[in-house]
C-alpha cells in the first residue's frame, strides 16, 4: 500500500526546514523557503545533493495552465525533481455563498463551478437536493437528463482534446477542429436553454423546459452526421498519429492502487484499468437502462488518458440515440415538486454522478430552512490534483505539461 | 456490504465501546453516519480500509461543518396543586442551556474493490471551536483527504495532526481568518460596487466616504 | 510503417482546407461586426420589463411585488414601490433599478414573475467604459413594449398574450358574474354597483397620457437596436 508521504522525490531539497508547532513548514513559505509569489520566479538553489536546482514558477497564467494555476517546481537539468501546485486564484467562496442562498438560487451558480461541462454540475446539484428531499423526477426528466448530461460529457471531452494537442505543441489545428464542432453543440443547447454556457436549466423534479422533438431531431441529426465525421477525422489526425504516440505513450504513469487511494476519478482512472464508472456502480437516474461499455485502458499513462475521452465520445453518442430511441411522452417536470421556496426537511444527504472530470459530489446539510446548512462540492479536478506530483516526477518539465493536460482540470472546479 | 449497525458493532468489538457512536439522519436520504472518537479515529479508519468485507479503499469526498455555540431553550411544565383548593395551576419554567458548539470532520467512504454504491460516512468532531481544534489526519490512510484536509483547515481550522503538509491552500499564506465558520464576518474593504443593496454599500462607506454616486437616481416624477 | 500516421493526419488537414472553400460545414467563422450571428429566440442575456401600449410608465406590467427581488441570487434587483399622495401604496414600482454588471442572466426572475411583466432580452453589446454608473439600468432604460418582445422572441410573446388574454377574459367575467351575483342578492335592479375587477394586474389600457417628462438620456446608455 502506498503510505502517505508527499514528496517520493530522491531527495528533499528543502534547506530551509524551520521548527513549526503544526506544520511541517512554516506558514509563510512555500516548500522551497520564502514565498517566490513575489519574488523571482527563477532562481538557483544549492544543497548538497545537487548541483544546481533550478527552481522555476509555471504559472499562474501560463496559458497551458488551464487557468490561473501554478505549479512551484525544481528542476534538475530537465528533470522535474518535485512539484507542488499552488491555487486558490480563482476562489470565489462557492461553499459559502451556497450557505446565504437558497436551494433553487444556488443552481445558476454550479455553472461557474466546471464551466466546460455546466450541465453535469446542474445535474449533480439538483441529484444531491432531490436525495436530501425525496423528490423523484418524472421518467421524461430522467432520459432528458441523460441525454443532456451526455451532451455535456461530449462537449467537455471535444475540449479536452482540444486543448491537450494544444499542450503537445500541434498548435492549433486539432484545437479548431473540436471547437468548431463544440460551437455548433452550444448553438444547439442555446436554442435550447438561452445560454451558451451557462444553461441553468435543471430543476428539482424536472427541467425548466420540455425539450421539443424538432431539436431533438436536429441534435440526432448532428451526431449522426458532422458529429461522427469529426470523431474519425479526429482518429485518422491523431491516434495512430507516431509523434502523438512518442510523445504520450509512457509518460505519467499512475499505478491503479495509488489512484484509488487518491481519489483519481473520471476516465483516468479508468486509464489505469481500474473499472469504476458511477453510471455502472450506482446506477443513479436510468443509466441501467441503456446499453454501454466503459472503456479500459492498461497502462495508466497520458496516452491511455487521451484515448478514453474518444472512446467516450463515441459511447456517450451511443447512449444519447438509445435515450431518443426510447424517450417516452408525459410530463417533464413533477408537479408537486417545488423548486422555488423548496425547504426540506432536516437532514443530509450526499449526491454523486460521473461527471466529464470525474465523480463530482454535492454534500448538503439541510436544517429545514430555505437555505442549505452547509453546501459542499466535491471538485473532481481538485481531488485529481492531489497525485500531480507523483505523475511528474522524472519526467521532463515538457512532460508535466501534458500530464496536467491529460488530468483534465478546470479551475473554477479546483479553485470554487 | 454490511449494514452500519453491522460494522458499528463490529469496531465496538474490536475497539472498545466508547469509540463509536451512530448518528442517525433523520432526513428522506437516510444516509446515517458514525462518529468516531478523535483518539482512535486513525485505528478505525485504517481497519474500515484493510478488512475484507468492507474494503473501502476510496474517500470519496472529506469536508468540515461548523456547528456554534447552540443556546436551547427548555420548557418544563409543572402542575402545582392550588392551596385555596381551586383548579390545579400550570407552571412554565424556562431553563436556558448553552449547548457547546464544535467543528466537525465528515467523510464519506466508498469501496472501488466491492463496488458499493452507498456511502459509509464517518465523523469526528473537535472539542470546542477556539483552541482545542485537533484531530488526527486520515490522509495516511487515504492519500485523496491530502488536499481536503488541508482545504478544511484552511476554511474552518481544523488542525489535522499527522497530516504531511498542512498548510492554506486557497486562501493565501498570510490570511489569518478561516472563512467558512458561521460566525465569520468578512471584511468591509474591498472596493466599492455599484450594488443597489444597502448592506453592501453601507459597509463600502465606511471606507469610502465620498463614493462615486448615490445607487438611485431621485424620482424625475 | 513509422510515418504513416503523419502522412494520414497531412490528408485530413489538407482535405479539411480545400473542402472549406467548397462547403460551408467546415467553415463556421463569422465576420462579426459586418455578419451578425442570428441569435435563436430562447437566447437570454440579461432581464428588461415588458410595457403594453404606448405608455412606459402606465403600462408597465410590472406590480412592484418584489418577488423578483427576493428571487434573485446575486441580489441585483431593487424596487420601490410608488405612493400615491396619501402615501399609500400604489402597485407600480417608482425605482425599478438591475445592476448588468452584477447580473449574471439565469432567468430566475422571469420565472419568478407571476404577471408576465420581466423578460430576458438578448442585447449583448453592451460593454461601458465606466463600472459603477451605465450599468446601473434604471425603470426608464428597462422598460422597453411588448411588440419589442415579440421582435425578440415572437414563440414566447405569444404564448404570453394569449395567456394574459384569456386571464383579463375570465377576470371581467368573474368580476360580471360578481356583479350580477351582488345585484340579484341585494334584489335592487336599479342600485347595482358594479364590482371591482379583482385581478391585481393593471393591463387596463389608460386613455393614452400626454407623453411622459423626457427623462435626460444618459450619453453611455446603450441603445438597443
Amino acid at each position: 500500500m502506498n503510505n502517505a508521504s508527499t514528496s517520493s522525490a530522491p531527495t528533499t531539497a528543502n534547506a530551509t526546514e524551520a521548527e513549526a508547532p503544526v506544520s511541517p513548514f512554516p506558514l509563510h513559505s512555500s516548500p522551497f523557503g520564502p514565498s517566490s509569489a513575489s519574488g523571482a520566479t527563477v532562481r538557483a538553489v544549492n544543497d548538497e545533493f545537487h548541483g544546481d536546482l533550478l527552481e522555476i514558477s509555471l504559472g499562474p497564467h501560463h496559458p497551458s495552465t488551464h487557468g490561473v494555476f501554478r505549479m512551484n517546481a525544481a528542476l534538475d537539468g530537465e528533470i522535474v525533481t518535485k512539484l507542488k501546485p499552488v491555487f486558490g486564484y480563482l476562489h470565489r467562496n462557492h461553499e459559502k455563498l451556497g450557505e446565504t442562498n437558497s436551494y433553487l438560487a444556488n443552481v445558476p451558480y454550479t455553472d461557474r463551478l466546471d464551466y466546460l461541462a455546466s450541465l453535469t454540475n446542474n445535474w449533480a446539484y439538483v441529484h444531491a437536493v432531490e436525495k436530501l428531499a425525496g423528490i423523484t423526477p418524472t421518467e421524461r426528466c430522467e432520459y432528458l437528463r441523460v441525454i443532456l448530461g451526455e451532451l455535456g460529457r461530449i462537449i467537455n471531452h471535444v475540449c479536452l482534446v482540444g486543448f491537450l494537442l494544444n499542450d503537445l505543441g500541434t498548435s492549433f489545428t486539432p484545437l479548431l477542429y473540436s471547437l468548431r464542432e463544440r460551437e455548433r453543440m452550444l448553438d444547439l443547447l442555446e436554442e435550447l436553454t438561452g445560454a451558451r454556457m451557462m444553461y441553468n436549466f435543471f430543476r428539482f423534479g424536472g427541467l425548466r423546459t420540455d425539450v421539443s422533438a424538432d431539436w431533438l431531431a436536429r441534435l440526432k441529426h448532428y451526431l449522426e452526421g458532422l458529429f461522427a465525421r469529426y470523431l474519425d477525422e479526429q482518429d485518422a489526425l491523431l491516434t495512430g498519429n507516431e509523434i502523438l504516440l512518442a510523445r504520450t505513450q509512457g509518460t505519467g504513469i499512475l499505478k491503479p492502487d495509488l489512484a484509488i487511494n487518491a481519489g483519481f476519478t473520471g476516465p483516468g482512472l479508468r486509464a489505469s484499468g481500474v473499472d469504476y464508472d458511477i453510471r455502472k456502480v450506482d446506477k443513479y437516474s436510468i443509466y441501467d437502462r441503456f446499453d454501454f461499455r466503459v472503456p479500459l485502458g492498461e497502462h495508466g499513462d497520458t496516452y491511455d488518458r487521451f484515448m478514453m475521452r474518444m472512446l467516450e465520445m463515441r459511447e456517450s453518442v451511443k447512449i444519447i440515440l438509445q435515450a431518443m430511441r426510447d424517450l417516452p411522452d408525459g410530463p417533464v417536470n413533477d408537479p408537486k415538486a417545488k423548486s422555488r421556496g423548496l425547504r426540506p426537511k432536516a437532514g443530509e444527504a450526499y449526491g454523486r454522478i460521473e461527471c466529464p472530470k470525474g465523480e463530482l459530489g454535492f454534500y448538503l446539510i439541510s436544517d429545514g430552512t430555505p437555505n442549505p446548512y452547509r453546501y459542499r462540492v466535491r471538485p473532481p479536478s481538485f481531488i485529481n490534483l492531489t497525485i500531480l506530483e507523483d505523475l511528474c516526477l522524472g519526467q521532463t518539465l515538457a512532460d508535466t505539461i501534458i500530464i496536467l493536460g491529460s488530468i483534465d482540470i478546470v479551475l473554477g472546479e479546483v479553485d470554487r | 456490504m454490511e449494514t452500519l449497525e453491522q460494522i458499528r458493532d463490529r469496531i465496538v468489538a474490536k475497539f472498545g465501546a466508547d469509540t463509536v457512536t451512530l448518528i442517525t439522519n433523520p432526513g428522506p436520504s437516510a444516509q446515517h453516519s458514525l462518529l468516531l472518537v478523535a483518539h482512535a479515529a486513525r485505528d478505525i479508519a485504517r481497519f474500515l480500509h484493510d478488512d475484507p468485507a468492507l474494503r473501502l479503499d476510496y474517500c470519496s469526498n472529506a469536508t468540515g461543518v461548523d456547528w456554534p455555540d447552540k443556546e436551547i431553550v427548555e420548557t418544563v411544565k409543572t402542575t402545582q396543586p392550588d392551596p385555596a383548593g381551586g383548579p390545579d395551576k400550570v407552571v412554565e419554567t424556562k431553563t436556558k442551556r448553552i449547548q457547546p458548539g464544535c467543528l466537525e470532520a465528515v467523510y464519506h467512504l466508498y469501496s472501488i474493490a466491492l463496488k458499493s454504491a452507498e456511502p459509509v460516512i464517518i465523523r469526528m468532531r473537535t472539542a470546542n471551536r477556539t483552541d482545542d481544534v485537533t484531530l488526527p489526519s486520515l490522509t495516511p490512510v487515504w492519500r485523496s483527504c491530502e488536499f481536503q484536509e488541508r482545504e478544511i483547515y484552511d476554511l474552518y481550522g481544523i488542525v489535522f495532526t499527522g497530516h504531511p503538509d498542512l498548510r492554506r491552500i486557497l486562501m493565501w499564506d498570510e490570511f489569518k481568518d478561516h472563512p467558512m465558520r458561521k460566525d465569520y464576518v468578512g471584511p468591509d474593504d474591498y472596493e466599492w460596487e455599484p450594488t443597489p443593496h444597502g448592506e453592501v454599500l453601507e459597509r463600502a462607506k465606511a471606507h469610502y466616504p465620498t463614493p462615486p454616486a448615490s445607487t438611485s437616481p431621485k424620482s424625475e416624477e | 510503417m513509422l510515418g504513416l500516421g503523419i502522412l494520414k493526419g497531412f490528408y485530413i488537414t489538407a482535405k479539411n482546407l480545400v473542402g472549406s472553400y467548397f462547403t460551408t460545414e467546415r467553415l463556421t467563422t463569422l465576420e462579426y461586426p459586418e455578419v451578425r450571428a442570428k441569435l435563436p429566440p430562447a437566447s437570454r442575456s440579461f432581464p428588461f420589463l415588458v410595457y403594453d401600449g404606448d405608455n412606459p410608465v402606465d403600462g408597465l406590467r410590472c406590480v412592484a411585488c418584489r418577488i423578483c427581488e427576493k428571487e434573485c441570487p446575486p441580489q441585483c434587483i431593487y424596487i420601490v414601490p410608488e405612493r400615491d399622495e396619501k402615501g399609500k401604496v400604489m402597485k407600480k414600482p417608482r425605482i425599478f433599478d438591475i445592476d448588468y454588471s452584477v447580473c449574471m442572466g439565469c432567468q430566475i426572475c422571469v420565472e419568478a414573475c407571476p404577471f408576465d411583466s420581466i423578460k430576458m432580452d438578448n442585447i449583448y453589446e453592451i460593454a461601458v467604459r465606466n463600472r459603477y454608473e451605465p450599468l446601473l439600468m434604471h425603470r426608464e432604460q428597462l422598460s422597453k413594449p411588448n411588440t419589442y418582445f415579440h421582435e425578440i422572441n415572437p414563440v414566447d410573446a405569444i404564448e404570453v398574450d394569449t395567456r394574459l388574454a384569456e386571464e383579463k377574459r375570465k377576470a371581467e367575467e368573474r368580476a360580471k358574474a360578481a356583479a350580477a351575483a351582488k345585484a340579484v342578492a341585494a334584489a335592487k335592479a336599479a342600485a347595482a354597483t358594479p364590482a371591482a375587477p379583482a385581478d391585481a394586474a393593471q393591463t387596463a389600457k389608460s386613455a393614452p397620457a400626454p407623453a411622459p417628462a423626457p427623462t435626460p438620456a444618459k450619453p453611455t446608455t446603450p441603445e438597443t437596436k
